[in-house]
């Protein structure tokens, strides 16, 4: 639990316009990717993102890196509002590099390995020597220096992300996303990037955001890991805690559906909570606790008082967000009287 | 079970791509069956050929650089790779059905995805294309709930660029599922979706095939989706099946040394760490190796497996085999090893 805040992101929303209803009163329908999200990660560790498909894990990516706008919210690096200027400084861009989940299309598939690695070098080291540059680059992936006059087909998809992984670090980065970087890989190739990975981050000093579907990797590689439901974080614990205890129904729910392949591992997961109900829809959130629709201890008041975050575990940093926590119990008889009181207005 | 007769029956099939600088010999020589309502998965490290079969057997291979010097690929009785175009576009209509492992293009950006889906609904069947608009669209609107999408009516109208990589690869399940095919094939169905909608998704392709007696070919590099899901396992290495067995039996007891380098790879939920993976990198198919494709890398290779390319042996029964020589028979095994010693 050492090390010092490096992005701090508070209360972020992005909201996509994605059409309008009717004809007379034209309103606008939005999906609240990313709804009111808060997270800090420190310097020198691997945060996890684990989540539905849909949940925003890579908006939260994409805002991150200055691809799109928050709707609201901020996120900072160092101190620093990356949103201050309409265009992000070159010198503060440098410093927030992504791996995508792809290898095949995130590469241009014209470029040779060596122009693909001295783009970045053009626009952010134009004084340095590019060529031993790009062999320094290969060299610490394990690639060898023949390999910048190959194009991206030529190579296989673990060898296309680590190329990926190249670039990303052409800049001397110190926060890295990585999008699901390997689930496009066989478990065999997988390891060899996620060592690389591992290595990097230790030689290099560098901080991860490492978003993933697969929970035996989080398991493995991530500090801590937050948990995403519908654009909202439901729980952020410490791995080991998040894996032995879990709290919120949902990530109960995930890691007992977690395919494994040993009886030994199938008796580390919670008992079987068997997923159900659909996913809402992110144009038409459910009032309440988004997961009610789905969650086996759905209560009364889960369907109409959105749940606070509150601290779940004895040390501190194991937070969740549902109403089972809230104590004392008389904080969410209040808070359903108050909802109450506004729907009767 | 094995009293029926397999609904697809591939008996030593090869394919080669002819591309500048020589042949690449892929698949080679490969036997693979499926019966009816059987959930039969493939696994093996990426580029060992699992697509390329699968392609084959729909015959959408592209011709050049594909070429196929021998084998037969039987379905329901028939060679596929002597059929008419007219059957052929039944047995694609009806017959089988394929999740493409890329789900980003296997949509086209410039439809939405209903005009997609209800233009799939509309060509499975002659009796599908005299079906009204409205019964079309209701069919497409199932199709989406079918796979746990909320709000079909918004999905209907949306390109696929406004949908996560998950929603669109779910979108390619039900649009595979929708004209009611006999064999689904499905290539990396689940590695977008998170695991409680991947176990919902698997679930309903288990309720598919006990209902309706359907098989599933499940392709997957999560191994444990696997376990869970099918009733035998095929394993591939290097264009060659190297091991089948019914799939408790090889998780229980993986016979062939890539098998078990493939299952020490996964990483476990109880810690551990990130394993290296199996030493060394998939053979060129340019030049493959001689003998065992596998013989590279393998910590048990002998002297005869860089000569001659192990036949099929059986382990415990018929059930479960493997193409290695370490299953031979025991004094032959005591003699190849004894080899080695001299050499
Ligand atoms: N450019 C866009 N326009 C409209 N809607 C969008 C856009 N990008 C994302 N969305 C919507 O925002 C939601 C979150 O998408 P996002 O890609 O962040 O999810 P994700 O958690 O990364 O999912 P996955 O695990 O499937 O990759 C989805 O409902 C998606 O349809
Ligand atoms: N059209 C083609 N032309 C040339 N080579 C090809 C072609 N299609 C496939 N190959 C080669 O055949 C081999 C097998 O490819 P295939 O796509 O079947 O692998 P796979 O087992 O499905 O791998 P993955 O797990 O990565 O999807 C690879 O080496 C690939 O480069
Ligand atoms: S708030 Fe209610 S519905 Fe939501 S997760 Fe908790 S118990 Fe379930
Ligand atoms: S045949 Fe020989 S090289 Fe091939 S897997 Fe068996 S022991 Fe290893
Ligand atoms: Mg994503
Ligand atoms: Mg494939």
């Amino acid at each position: 639990m050492s090390g010092d805040v490096v992005l701090r992101v508070e209360n972020l929303k992005k909201h996509f316009v994605v059409g309008h209803t009717g004809v007379i009163h034209r309103e606008p329908i939005t999906v609240k990717a990313v709804d009111g999200v808060s997270f800090e990660i420190r310097r020198g560790e691997t945060f996890g993102i684990v989540g539905e498909s849909g949940s925003g894990k890579s908006t939260i990516a994409y805002i991150t890196m200055g691809m799109y706008l928050p709707t609201s919210g901020t996120i900072t690096y160092d101190g620093r509002d990356l949103f201050a200027e309409k265009k992000r400084p070159i010198g503060l861009k440098k410093e927030i590099q992504i791996v995508f989940q792809d290898p095949g299309s995130s590469l241009n598939p014209r470029q040779s390995i060596k122009q693909i690695l001295e783009l970045p070098l053009r626009i952010h080291n134009p004084h340095a020597n590019r060529l031993e540059e790009v062999i320094r680059l290969l060299d610490l992936v394990d690639l060898p220096p023949e390999y910048m006059h190959k194009y991206p087909r030529q190579l296989s998809g673990g060898e296309r992300q680590i190329v990926a992984i190249a670039r990303a670090l052409a800049t001397n980065p110190s926060v890295v996303v990585l999008d699901e970087p390997t689930s496009a890989l066989d478990v065999s190739v997988q390891g060899k990037v996620l060592n690389l990975l591992i290595r990097l981050q230790r030689e290099l000093g560098l901080t991860y955001m490492f978003i993933t579907h697969d929970l035996s990797v989080m398991r493995n590689l991530a500090s801590r890991v937050a948990i995403m439901y519908l654009g909202r974080i439901a729980e952020v614990a410490a791995t080991e805690q998040f894996f032995s205890n879990p709290q919120h129904p949902y990530t109960q729910m995930l890691l007992s559906s977690i395919p494994v392949i040993s009886e030994e591992e199938e008796k580390l997961k919670p008992a079987k909570v068997v997923s159900t109900g659909e996913i809402p829809s992110p144009v038409n959130l459910p009032k309440g606790c988004s997961f009610h629709t789905r969650c086996p201890y759905v209560m009364d008041v889960c369907k109409r008082v959105d749940p606070v975050m509150v601290d779940v575990g004895q040390r501190g940093g194991h937070i969740a967000r549902c109403h089972l926590f809230e104590q004392p119990p008389e904080v969410a008889q209040q808070a359903e009287a108050v909802a109450a009181s506004q729907e009767g207005a | 079970m094995s009293a029926q007769t397999p609904i697809l029956d591939i008996k030593n099939l090869s394919v080669h791509f002819r591309v500048y600088g020589g042949v690449l010999k892929v698949l080679d020589g490969i036997d693979f069956h499926v019966f009816p309502g059987e959930k039969v998965g493939l696994v093996g490290e990426t580029g060992c050929g699992k697509t390329t079969t699968m392609k084959a057997i729909l015959r959408v291979l592209p011709t050049p650089p594909a070429v196929i010097p021998n084998g037969e690929i039987l379905f329901k009785g028939q060679n596929v790779l002597k059929m008419s175009e007219r059957k052929l576009l039944d047995m694609r209509g009806q017959g089988i059905s394929m999740i493409f492992q890329d789900p980003t293009s296997a949509l086209n950006p410039v439809f939405t995805i209903g005009q997609q889906l209800e233009a799939v609904i509309r060509h499975a069947s002659p009796q599908n294309h005299r079906l009204s608009r409205s019964a079309i669209e209701q069919r497409a609107r199932l199709a989406l709930r079918e796979v746990a999408l909320a709000d079909p009516d918004r999905l209907l109208n949306s390109y696929p660029i406004q949908l996560s990589g998950g929603m669109r690869q779910r979108v390619c399940i039900g649009m595979a599922l929708s004209t009611d095919p006999e064999l689904l094939i499905a290539d990396e169905p689940g590695t977008a979706l998170d695991v409680t909608i991947q176990d919902q998704v698997l679930r309903l392709l288990q309720r598919l095939v006990d209902e309706k007696q359907k098989s599933v070919i499940l392709i997957t590099h999560t191994l444990g989706i696997v376990r869970q899901t099918t009733d035998r396992v095929y394993v591939m290495y290097a264009g060659n099946m190297v091991e089948v067995a019914p799939t408790k039996r090889l998780f229980a007891k993986p016979a062939h040394p890539y098998t078990q380098g493939l299952m020490a790879a996964v990483p476990r939920l109880s810690g551990g760490g990130i394993s290296e993976g199996i030493p060394g990198r998939i053979p060129s198919y340019m030049n493959p190796p001689v003998g065992c494709r596998f013989h590279t890398r393998c910590p048990y290779a002998m002297p005869v497996c860089e000569r001659l390319k192990p036949p099929v042996f059986t382990v415990d029964d018929e059930a479960h085999q493997v193409a290695c020589f370490l299953y031979d028979a025991p004094d032959k095994v005591q003699a190849y090893k004894q080899e080695q010693v001299a050499v």
